[in-house]
């Protein structure tokens, strides 16, 4: 299991990856903390004839939060992202979603830009930037451009990135509604494993516990992780009550077409699917409640 | 070495700095093992799923077969070699594997000393769950990690007694 | 009981120092000078005929030696051996016309580096033409299914049916009757360091040097007869470090092909499979089984008698695969009182990856059969689970007893045991906890498996399965010496792959010659250097190489007196051994001490008794105990010793919306005798839990419908992690065996031949309030999801 023969080369600005980039082309291909690339690489299900590590980049790294948005530079390390306290008191979303993301020496190394980039379908990262519309950031020589999480995510290893782009961070959202709530599940096989499904949810309300702003986004029932939207406008000028969740939960199960794998067909990842969602809006609301009596 | 590409490295492992001329497809564990001779670092699985090949790398525990050595270029990395005392001695988490049985076969035992070293260094007093949140990542198919756990444990007791 | 000095005292082992300090000496840490290394190229297809290969592209590139294909090799070569009596079967390390499971090695790459050798098999051209294949063992037997082995002449490698006792008058004087399926599904061992071997031919000496991690009875005999070698021409090296085993590194194809490689081109040769070449093409997998089980029984639950017809996948050869079905034969009853059996035994072929030994040899999954069916029993009598198992347990006072397949249990205390555990898990207290979960609206149950360990096998087995193969004998030996200088050292002959042999013999030799262990070094020799010996499978070295070791000290403490009476002109039996000194027993003081001993027996010829050999060194070599006698026409066999016993009890729950088990609590009582070291001993059991909770919910090497085995790395083949284990509480207990010097039994297999029914059994008192149960095992979170959702 050992990879094919790459070159490689470690720039120290970001100018000078976007230029090897563009002079690659096709051939070229980021490393960053390398723990998707590396194996699929040395399962040769990767191949690349240029590895660009971007690990000494120091524009890259760093959290940068404003009253509407908190920032992601691609190559902040998952471990110094779970650990940080601007997110946890801004995006507490996010970092729900990060305490299950890998495990202690993958996150050391696994950065968030990585995670985002490398969109698998179950991981934790992508879901809560489709839940929270994230915005994310695309360079090359000469140009750079802002894609919503929306368009960006198309499968494994697929996204709206072109081969000369590099990611360089992600905005999410803040969402600066008096009353705020979150909540985040995964169901797993083993405790690290990839999630069979995984949902997050994000709640806002008015004073009076009518809700403003909802988002629900699933992870692997599809190709790539899927925000509801129907979800979001169907609780939007309720009250949060069981029924209203019941009825979210059914048009879960109606948007999501998962496929079978060896872990869980189907029909379990949809079924359970709408029950996590159930779940996590249980605790979304619970949140809420909770910022209503404070 | 037929190989197309080579890049030469400077790193510094278990405190002697190590220059090598290397394909850049080398992982780090590869590169330890067969250039430096350092085999207390095992494959186990090649893809990042069983911990037999962590090492220490700038001060935190990562799988040495999801880096390549060329990116190790210029940084520190411990091995499992590198815990021991300078005189050969057994440092106190060592000592406690051996005190537990913390092993049978030993084959995945340095990755989850390294994996240990590592919690101990920043919570000197973990909880069972820390403990085993510590060692999730690393897969033993001999002790079922009970008496891994219990040493662990225990080294935290006796560092504290000796400091 | 007899009060030991350091057997039974929980001691540090021999072996941990040099793994905590990274300098243990696995196959992948050898390196010879000018090695060069192999990559193999796999089959796609479940089964295609091989019409050319072309390898031209691959040979051109830099740094590329050989690539060798299955035509020269089968052309080279003997047959690789086969357990059974199959006359026109044939097995060679890579396929030559056509391939028989998706993943079966094809050509093998040898280049500078496993970098440019991966590199070249991806240049290896194979023209395949893909043929009709089967992957479902109950599909294979029947007509028109595509044949793995036309020359077998079918699908089935083997199939017997034995009946003990009178089945069908006991069934039909029965009150109550049930059937049932139980479907244990093909995981293994799956150690985290996958098989190794490095072969180095040396011309002038005509010499084989091996090394590898390998747990193989009659290794270098196998790879001799396949080279067309002697096997004095073979030497293969105990002295290495096996990293995980449990029974499975069998690597005798890999073997043989380095071995070659390394004779034909004159450098050693090292083949370590990466984990996709281990996990699909490696010859790894263990037990896949289709049980359908008859008990019949009484309104007191007293079971009478049990048919049993165990249908096992093999996959594309029969490896030692069908004698796994062989080995349950010895404890076919567990521990019950079930006075006659049937059993019939089918071994099929399909195009899946060949089967290998898994610990226990076949009867942990036989264990969960039969446990399963004791649940059953309970549930339809309504009787408590525990209850049943108290009325149906062999009495202690019983043993030696003799089940209906010819074999007599040693000794046992069944219910001292049990209700060890049940005490140990406060049953009461765990019921009220089980039935708090249920009030919370989660599902929740207790389990209870209590089953058998045989251990130091004879391989009855052999005879049994192929009457051409009269194997009534496993020896095990060791060799004890004492230096000039009076230290001590033992010899063995064996590869470790955990075990901690070196431990157990010190402690042995430590315990009889009454010297530290410590201080007592204990080296694996080679296959030329040594004593007879049979690897470490089957449960067997705390019995068969202890008593080896026991036999071989016992000879010097001996030789050590007679040395001394000599001296002292006294008869034997009025001295006494103490400490290393032998000692007048009316006058203490006259004595003569250790050293001078040992002086007498190196240096002083003329102080020697007449007929003793100068120096000081003994060999042992140990036959099975109730070993040597071949089964009967009808099939009746003792195939093992000892029996060890396990009780196990868990708690857990199922989360409602998913289906995910939890286990909360597990409790353990183990009776294997006399431990020789605790430590040793709890360390296997823990291990065999977690190797059989992976058993019960994860692991599964899993096959679509198109041959493709889709568990191929450990992304998707899952093993527990710590997270997943739960703190296992244990308790011991000892019923010495009458027939081992020190009464103690095997143990390497504790643990894991319990856990898989245990975890059963909790999961389906668990489902039984819903009136539904599970009988496939691993019990996936979606097949419990589905049962519940059938249920609700």
């Amino acid at each position: 299991m050992k990879a094919a023969a790459f070159d490689y080369i470690r720039p120290d600005t970001l100018e000078a990856v976007l230029e090897a980039l563009d002079r690659a082309g096709d051939e070229g291909r980021i490393i960053a903390g390398g723990q998707t690339l590396v194996p699929m690489m040395a399962m040769r299900l990767v191949k690349a004839e240029l590895l660009i590590d971007i690990n000494h980049i120091q524009t890259l790294t760093g959290i940068d939060t404003s009253a509407e948005s908190l920032s992601i530079r691609a190559c902040t390390r998952q471990a110094e992202a779970a650990a940080s306290k601007e997110i946890i008191n801004n995006l507490p979303l996010l970092a729900k979603a990060l305490e299950h993301v890998g495990h202690t020496q993958t996150r050391n190394r696994g950065t968030v830009g990585g995670s985002v980039a490398n969109a698998d379908p179950s991981a934790e990262i992508p879901i809560v930037a489709r839940c929270l519309d994230a915005k994310i950031t695309a360079l090359k020589k000469g140009s750079e451009r802002q894609i919503c999480a929306g368009n960006f995510f198309y499968s494994a290893m697929d996204t709206a990135l072109e081969d000369t782009e590099c990611l360089t961070e992600i905005r999410f959202p803040i969402w600066n509604e008096e009353v705020v709530g979150s909540g985040f599940h995964e169901v797993s096989i083993r405790n690290s494993d990839y999630a069979l499904v995984a949902v997050a949810a994000q709640l806002a309300t008015d004073s009076g516990g009518i809700c403003t702003r909802a988002a629900v986004a699933v992870g692997g029932c599809a190709p790539a992780a899927v925000k509801i939207d129907a979800v979001g406008k169907a609780l939007v000028g309720r009250p949060l009550s069981d029924t209203d969740f019941d009825e979210a939960c059914g048009l879960v199960v109606e948007a999501l077409d998962p496929d079978t794998d060896v872990h869980a067909t189907a029909e379990y990842r949809q079924r359970v699917a709408g029950r996590i969602v159930r779940r996590v809006l249980e605790e979304a609301r619970a949140e809420v409640y909770e910022a209503r009596n404070e | 070495m037929s190989e197309q590409y080579l890049k030469k490295i400077n790193v510094t492992v278990n405190g002697v700095s190590q220059v090598a001329q290397i394909p850049p497809r080398m992982t780090l564990l590869d590169f330890l093992r067969d250039e430096l001779d350092l085999t207390g670092s095992h494959a186990g699985c090649e893809h990042g799923v069983c911990g037999a090949c962590s090492v220490i790398h700038d001060g935190a525990p990562v799988r040495s077969c999801l880096m390549y050595a060329v990116q190790a270029d210029g940084c520190e990395v411990t091995t499992v070699e590198g815990l021991s005392h300078a005189d050969g001695t057994l440092s106190i988490l060592q000592d406690c594997f051996c005190e537990t049985h913390a092993m049978q076969c030993g084959y995945c035992t340095p990755g989850m000393l390294i994996a240990g070293h590592s919690l101990l260094q920043e919570n000197s007093s973990p909880s069972e769950m820390q403990i085993v949140e510590a060692i999730g990542g690393n897969i033993c198919r001999c002790t079922g990690y009970r008496q891994i756990i219990e040493a662990i444990a225990l080294a935290a007791s006796r560092l504290k007694e000796a400091s | 009981m007899t009060e030991y000095r350091y057997v039974g005292k929980p001691r540090r082992t021999k072996e941990d120092r040099r793994f905590v300090t990274g300098q243990g000496s696995f196959v992948g840490d050898i390196k010879c000078r000018a090695m060069k290394h192999v990559a193999l190229v796999m089959s796609p297809f479940p089964s295609a005929e091989i019409k050319s290969i072309d390898a031209s592209e691959a040979l051109a590139l830099d740094g590329v030696h050989y690539i060798l294909t299955g035509t020269e090799l089968e052309n080279a070569t003997n047959s690789l051996m086969s357990g059974l009596d199959l006359p026109n079967y044939q097995r060679y390390p890579l396929a030559s016309k056509v391939t028989r499971y998706a993943g079966e090695w094809v050509a093998a790459v040898v280049a500078d580096s496993r970098y440019i050798a991966e590199d070249a098999a991806e240049l290896v051209y194979v023209d395949y033409e893909a043929l009709d294949f089967v992957v479902d063992p109950e599909e294979a037997i029947k007509p028109g299914a595509p044949i793995v082995h036309p020359e077998i002449g079918g699908n089935i490698f083997f199939q017997r049916k034995f009946e003990w006792g009178a089945v069908d008058d006991d069934f039909s004087s029965a009150d109550h009757a049930i059937s049932y399926r139980a479907r244990w599904s093909r995981n293994s061992t799956v150690p985290i360091e996958t098989f190794g071997v490095v072969a180095q031919w040396n011309s002038s000496e005509e010499l084989l040097d091996v090394w590898a991690s390998i747990q193989m009875p009659k290794y270098q005999e196998q790879i001799g007869n396949a080279l067309k070698l002697s096997s004095n021409n073979v030497r293969v090296h105990y002295d290495v470090d096996v990293g995980g085993s449990y029974g499975v590194k069998r690597g005798i194809k890999h073997s043989v092909l380095v071995g070659y490689l390394s004779m034909k081109l004159g450098y050693p040769v090292r083949l370590i499979e990466d984990r996709l070449e281990n996990m699909i093409g490696g010859d790894a997998h263990g037990p896949d089984r289709i049980f359908d089980v008859d008990m019949a029984f009484d309104g007191e639950g007293i079971v009478k008698s049990m048919r049993m017809r165990a249908l096992d996948d093999a996959g594309a050869s029969p490896g030692r695969a069908p004698l796994q079905l062989g080995k349950p034969v010895t404890a076919i009853v567990g521990p019950y009182r079930i006075r006659s059996v049937e059993y019939e035994a089918i071994s099929v072929s399909t195009h899946k990856t060949t089967q290998e030994a898994v610990r226990g040899f076949g009867q942990s999954p036989t264990n969960f059969a039969i446990e399963a069916g004791i649940d059953k029993v309970a549930r339809f009598l309504n009787l408590d689970r525990f209850e049943i198992r108290r009325r149906n347990f062999i009495e202690k006072d019983e043993f030696p007893y003799e089940i209906p397949s010819g074999t007599s249990y040693d000794s046992g205390d069944y219910h001292t045991v049990l209700s060890k555990t049940e005490k140990l898990a406060n049953i009461s207290s765990l019921l009220a906890k089980r039935d708090r979960i249920r009030a919370e609206g989660k599902f929740a149950g207790i389990g209870i498996a209590t089953c058998l360990e045989p251990s130091g096998g004879n391989a009855g087995f052999e005879p049994l399965f192929n009457e051409k193969n009269p194997t009534t004998t496993w020896m095990e030996s060791c060799q004890v010496k004492i230096d000039l200088n009076g230290s001590i050292t033992g010899i063995i002959a064996t590869t470790s792959a955990g075990q901690g042999h070196e431990s157990l013999v010190s402690t042995v030799i430590g315990e009889v010659l009454q010297r530290n262990p410590a201080s007592i070094r204990i080296t694996r020799t080679d296959s030329l250097a040594s004593l007879p010996s049979n690897s470490p499978v089957g449960s067997r070295m705390a019995i068969m190489l202890g008593g080896a070791a026991q036999g071989a000290s016992e000879k010097i403490r001996k030789q050590l007196i007679r040395i001394a009476a000599h001296n002292l002109q006294m008869p034997v039996d009025q001295l006494e051994y103490g400490n290393g000194d032998v000692v007048t027993i009316k006058e203490p003081k006259n004595k003569i001490e250790w050293c001078e001993l040992i002086e007498i027996a190196h240096r002083r010829y003329h102080d020697l008794p007449d007929d003793m050999e100068p120096g000081l060194q003994a060999r042992h070599v140990w036959e099975v105990p109730t070993g040597g006698s071949m089964p009967t026409p009808d099939g009746k066999v003792q195939m093992y010793p000892c029996y060890s016993f396990e009780a196990h009890i868990p708690l857990v729950s199922i989360d409602p919306l998913t289906g995910q088990v939890t286990i909360h609590d597990y409790y353990i009582g183990h009776d294997c005798g006399t431990q020789i070291n605790p430590h040793i001993v709890h360390g296997m059991t823990y291990g065999g839990i977690a190797h059989g909770i992976g058993a019960a919910l994860y692991e599964k090497f899993e096959y679509n419908d198109d041959g493709q085995l889709l568990a191929g790395t450990f992304m998707d083949y899952l093993l527990p992690s710590a997270h997943e284990i739960p703190k296992v509480k244990m308790v011991d207990h000892c019923t010495p065996s009458p027939l081992t010097p020190m009464g103690q039994k095997g143990s390497g297999e504790g643990g894991y031949l319990g856990a898989p029914a245990a975890i059963a059994s909790a999961v389906n008192d668990a489902l039984e309030p819903l009136g539904s149960e599970i009988l496939t095992l691993p019990m996936r979170v979606q097949d419990i999801e589905e049962v519940l959702c059938d249920a609700i």
